[in-house]
């Protein structure tokens, strides 16, 4: 069987083309404006019998080619548990919103959090902060790794750390060294919601924001157990998806 | 809700209230209505009675108030179940229970109230100020509570708008709160004996007891049918069911939810469901729903369960408990009344273990498969209670999933998530 695994994220649409349960295709693409679109050029490509969709524009790939729908923590929990059959957590900082999800030896979902509302402490944050820096995206997190230490950030929320990042920029303190306190904020908080679901090592690090060197050497230092980041972090959630077809 | 046969706005016009505003909201809750309910599949042909109710909700009933009124009757208006619809109606009054459920000019109450107050609060003002709900201004008399800091001290903004009369609401349980409270349901029938004009006596008080124990038996009849699997009415249904017993007619609400159950019970006894059979049952526990919040109800079964069970002021609490039939004299049936209304287990409460134990019996007797635990932003006490009712809850086996939110829509995305994630890993 020919499934195509879809993770429409606000950031970005991610594929996954499994043949009877192996890759044989994975394509990244801006979400853009009109991510359905963006989904649609995936689908268009005809290489599949079945679509799975999860990420905020599942419904919407419900509707427009008669997917099945999986949330984007069960498509995690299924992608990183075939990629380390041993992991009993998942960690995804995406785009728009943290997902820390503790799992069963079986690797179902035990329990999990999710932030509610805003984009506190997702990669939008990063991205916001970096711009505030004037950093690229990339340069933030290497910034942030040769900072010997980080400057203490107090606010989680996008639009009140950006301020408090432009009063620290205007006292003339060292660029490198809020981005180092930036991540560590996210860390802090990311680490806070691990605990909570009572996550234990392995710890699969997946979602865009797992490609952050900086971001995985904290979560690393503070984690109790082993973290583990998959080669593709971002194709996670699409693998996920697509080897739930099988469930059904 | 809009194309009602007959053209209110003469009798709103004389209400006060301003029509193009008042337009403006028949028009979205007739829309979210019609969105939410009517596209439900499978449901009980009984739920036609409230579908027509709520067709003429500022309609026919503001017509039977003002008809009531115009013959020398009293309407007087509630936001609280502490307050004992018992007393109002055997003083002849009619008692309205004031929704609180949808934003509405946070723009005006946003001048009185600071904007970190919870969404029933500024909902409860808002209708006010933006002169859009025609129960407000039927009502002779408001009765306000101290159930907590904010509705206390909104009420006072409240009572300069409009007759207003505060009950003080004891806040913990021991016999002298019972006595205490006893005296304000003692000063409260003076209150409306005076609004009135007539007498409490044993036997009206007798008569509205046993009334307005027959709505809450009907009601625990509908909701005794929600424990079967399949469920026979979706939980929309049933908390619009509770919802609308806060203002419709009594006698007549009472025979149409018997009726309701009747149908209920057979669908039971042939396996009818609104849901497919083994589809995941959540108990929902918190702060109250207000008409018309139904946000969460809808993502719930949006995504796939079926709301068995409510645990709340708009669920339970309203109609889980009844007062005392067999008393002879008034002392004795205001002994009873204050018994059985201080045994409501609200979180302005401390302790409040009592609502955590009947959290678990629910979840047992309804065999729900999660409960989720639901709390408006900056209501302070369920806020507070949510962690150790979730604890506790846990640890008896049941997973929970705690939310808090509001009235607005911005969250409804993560929210489905976070709600299709839960159904997923309880199944």
């Amino acid at each position: 069987m020919r499934v195509l695994g879809l993770d429409i994220g606000s950031r970005s649409v991610d594929a996954v083309w499994l043949m009877d349960g192996t890759i044989v295709d994975a394509a990244v693409a801006d979400s853009g404006f009109d991510p359905a679109s963006v989904a649609a050029a995936f689908v268009d490509r005809g290489a599949h019998d079945v679509i799975v969709a999860t990420g905020y524009g599942r419904r919407v790939a419900g509707e427009a080619f008669g997917a099945d729908v999986v949330t984007e923590i069960k498509a995690y929990a299924i992608g990183a548990s075939a990629l380390f059959p041993n992991a009993r957590a998942v960690l995804d900082i995406g785009g728009q919103d943290t997902k820390a999800i503790a799992l069963r030896p079986d690797g179902r979902v035990a329990d999990f959090e999710m932030n509610d509302k805003c984009a506190a402490g997702t990669g939008k944050f990063l991205e916001v902060m970096a711009k505030a820096l004037g950093f690229s995206l990339e340069e933030l997190g290497s910034a942030s790794m040769a900072a010997d230490s980080g400057v203490q950030i107090s606010s989680m929320c996008t639009v009140f750390a950006e301020s408090e990042v432009t009063g620290l920029v205007h006292r003339g303190e060292d660029r490198g060294r809020i981005a180092r306190g930036l991540h560590q904020s996210i860390a802090k908080r990311t680490l806070g919601s691990l605990k909570r679901v009572g996550a234990q090592g392995p710890l699969v690090f997946a979602g865009g924001v797992a490609r952050n060197p900086a971001m995985v050497a904290l979560i690393r230092n503070g984690f109790s157990g082993e973290v583990l980041v998959p080669a593709e972090a971002q194709l996670v959630g699409a693998y996920g998806a697509a080897l739930s077809a099988g469930e059904r | 809700m809009s194309d009602t046969a007959v053209d209110y706005h003469q009798m709103w016009a004389e209400l006060g209230l301003n029509l193009p505003m008042h337009d403006a909201l028949l028009e979205a809750v007739g829309g979210m209505y019609g969105g939410t309910f009517m596209t439900q599949k499978n449901r009980p042909e009984g739920m036609g009675y409230l579908d027509f109710v709520m067709s003429e909700v500022h309609g026919l009933r503001i017509k039977e108030l003002d008809d009531f009124r115009k013959s020398g009757g009293k309407v007087v208006g509630t936001y609280c179940l502490y307050v004992p619809e018992e007393l109002i109606r055997a003083a002849g009054a009619w008692s309205v229970g004031i929704c609180a459920g949808a934003e509405w000019a946070y723009d005006q109450v946003e001048q009185i109230l600071p904007r970190n107050t919870c969404a029933l609060i500024k909902s409860m003002m808002g209708f006010k100020l933006g002169k859009v709900c025609p129960y407000l201004e039927e009502a002779d008399l408001l009765i306000g509570e101290t159930t907590c800091d904010g509705k206390k001290k909104a009420y006072e903004e409240l009572g300069k708008m409009q007759n207003l009369y505060t009950m003080e609401l004891p806040q913990m349980k021991r016999p002298k709160d019972v006595a205490f409270w006893r005296s304000e349901l003692v000063d409260l029938v003076a209150k409306l004996e005076e609004l009135t004009g007539k007498k409490i006596t044993a036997v009206s008080l007798a008569a509205a007891i046993k009334e307005v124990n027959g709505k809450r038996r009907a009601l625990q009849r509908v909701n005794a049918a929600r424990a079967a699997d399949p469920a026979p009415i979706s939980g929309l249904d049933a908390l619009l069911a509770v919802q609308v017993a806060f203002y419709d007619d009594v006698p007549r609400f009472t025979q149409m939810m018997d009726a309701l159950a009747d149908e209920l019970e057979k669908r039971v006894a042939e396996g009818v469901g609104v849901a497919p059979k083994g589809a995941p049952r959540v108990l929902i526990t918190g702060t109250p729903m207000a008409l018309p919040n139904w946000k969460l109800h809808q993502i719930v079964e949006n995504a796939g369960g079926v709301v068995v069970g409510e645990e709340m002021c708009t669920g339970s609490r309203y109609y889980e408990k009844l007062v005392k039939e067999d008393s002879a004299t008034l002392d004795e049936m205001l002994d009873d009344l204050a018994a059985k209304y201080l045994d409501i287990n609200c979180a302005c409460f401390t302790p409040n273990d009592g609502r955590i134990d009947d959290v678990i019996r629910m979840a047992k007797d309804l065999k729900v498969d999660g409960v989720i635990d639901y709390a408006l932003s900056f209501c302070g006490t369920y806020q507070i209670e949510s962690a150790a009712v979730a604890k506790t809850v846990q640890d008896a086996g049941v997973p929970v999933l705690r939310i808090e939110t509001d009235y607005s829509a911005e969250d409804v995305g993560q929210l489905s998530t976070r709600v299709e994630a839960f159904l997923e890993m309880v199944k």
